[in-house]
């Protein structure tokens, strides 16, 4: 059984790994619709896709996955817009758990945007 | 929604829009009962009674952009079609409590799903909230509660995968003990 023993271990062990991060203008961001629409497409996996593929790339110091209501296309969601400094948003539409590895490899690591997941592919 | 902890996650949603800091997100299972109870109760800047009446109505919203609201109307319309009752109560400065319970062995009544899952999301993306959540089985209950996680975590954040996998294990495993059974 798990036990807050457990968390202190796990709290030692990051203890000085942890800068703060910046939230300055050089951070990416991914920010996942959670409203009603959004959940009940299924953002919620989505969600938690996208923190685990940062995590296991070692890049949360410089993309912060984050959260918004309801931005009003429903009929896309899950509906995910990634930031990137400098760059125009990218809308991805009707986004999965393995859409979002694809993302963070070929866009936020790669520098090049998942077309055939953008709202203007899926609204032709 | 598929499953209760997606609605749960849904109505949350609100609690942190209404500027809580804290949320009480109870689940009690009485099976010598036959019932269920899921309450999600914070402490965010509530509703006045107009506006207390409207939020059960799918064509009300507080948003400008649509005119449909779903969220509140989705979770009365799961707990009514499993025989059960809800409620609302608010009042300006003291928060809401989203109340609903169901009959435990109704045919409609959905699964209550990931828990874990709901519990990560949340406490994930909204460092400015607090999230008690208590699951009582039959009378044996457990609680995680994220003033106490932030306590031991001495500013290591929430939403790092490692204190991520052990919320949710520890939610599983502590679901599990108490249940006498396999994570739903």
């Amino acid at each position: 059984m798990k036990s807050l023993a457990e968390l202190q271990a796990i709290k030692e062990k990051m203890k000085g790994s942890i800068g703060l991060r910046e939230e300055d203008k050089n951070c990416k961001r991914i920010v996942v619709g959670m409203a009603t629409c959004g959940i009940a497409a299924g953002a919620r996996p989505v969600l938690t896709a996208f923190a685990e593929e940062v995590a296991k790339r070692g890049l949360t110091q410089d993309v912060m996955v984050s959260q918004t209501g309801c931005i009003g296309i429903c009929q896309y969601e899950p509906v995910v817009e990634v930031f990137v400094p400098g760059e125009q948003k990218v809308t991805y539409v009707k986004m999965t758990a393995e859409k979002a590895a694809r993302v963070v490899e070929e866009h936020i690591v790669g520098g090049n945007v998942v077309k055939e997941y953008t709202i203007g592919a899926s609204a032709k | 929604m598929q499953e209760l902890s997606l609605n749960i996650l849904d109505i949350a949603q609100n609690s942190i829009k209404a500027g809580a800091d804290l949320v009480r997100i109870e689940i009690e299972i009485d099976r010598a009962e036959n019932r269920m109870r899921i309450a999600v109760i914070d402490n965010g800047c509530g509703m006045d009674e107009a506006t207390l009446e409207r939020v059960v109505d799918p064509f009300y919203t507080t948003r400008t952009t649509r005119k449909v609201g779903l969220g509140v109307p989705f979770f009365k319309m799961a707990s009514e079609m499993a025989g059960g009752q809800f409620s609302i109560r608010s009042a300006p400065g003291e928060g809401t409590a989203v109340e609903a319970t169901f009959q435990w062995d109704h045919v409609d009544r959905m699964p209550l799903g990931d828990m874990a899952a709901t519990y990560c999301s949340l406490v994930m993306v909204s460092e400015g909230t607090d999230f008690v959540y208590t699951h009582r089985v039959d009378g044996r209950s457990f609680t995680a509660d994220s003033r106490e996680f932030r306590a031991v975590l001495e500013g290591v954040p929430l939403s790092a995968p490692d204190v991520q996998a052990f919320i949710r294990d520890y939610i599983r495993e502590n679901t599990e003990e108490i249940s006498g059974g396999a994570y739903e």
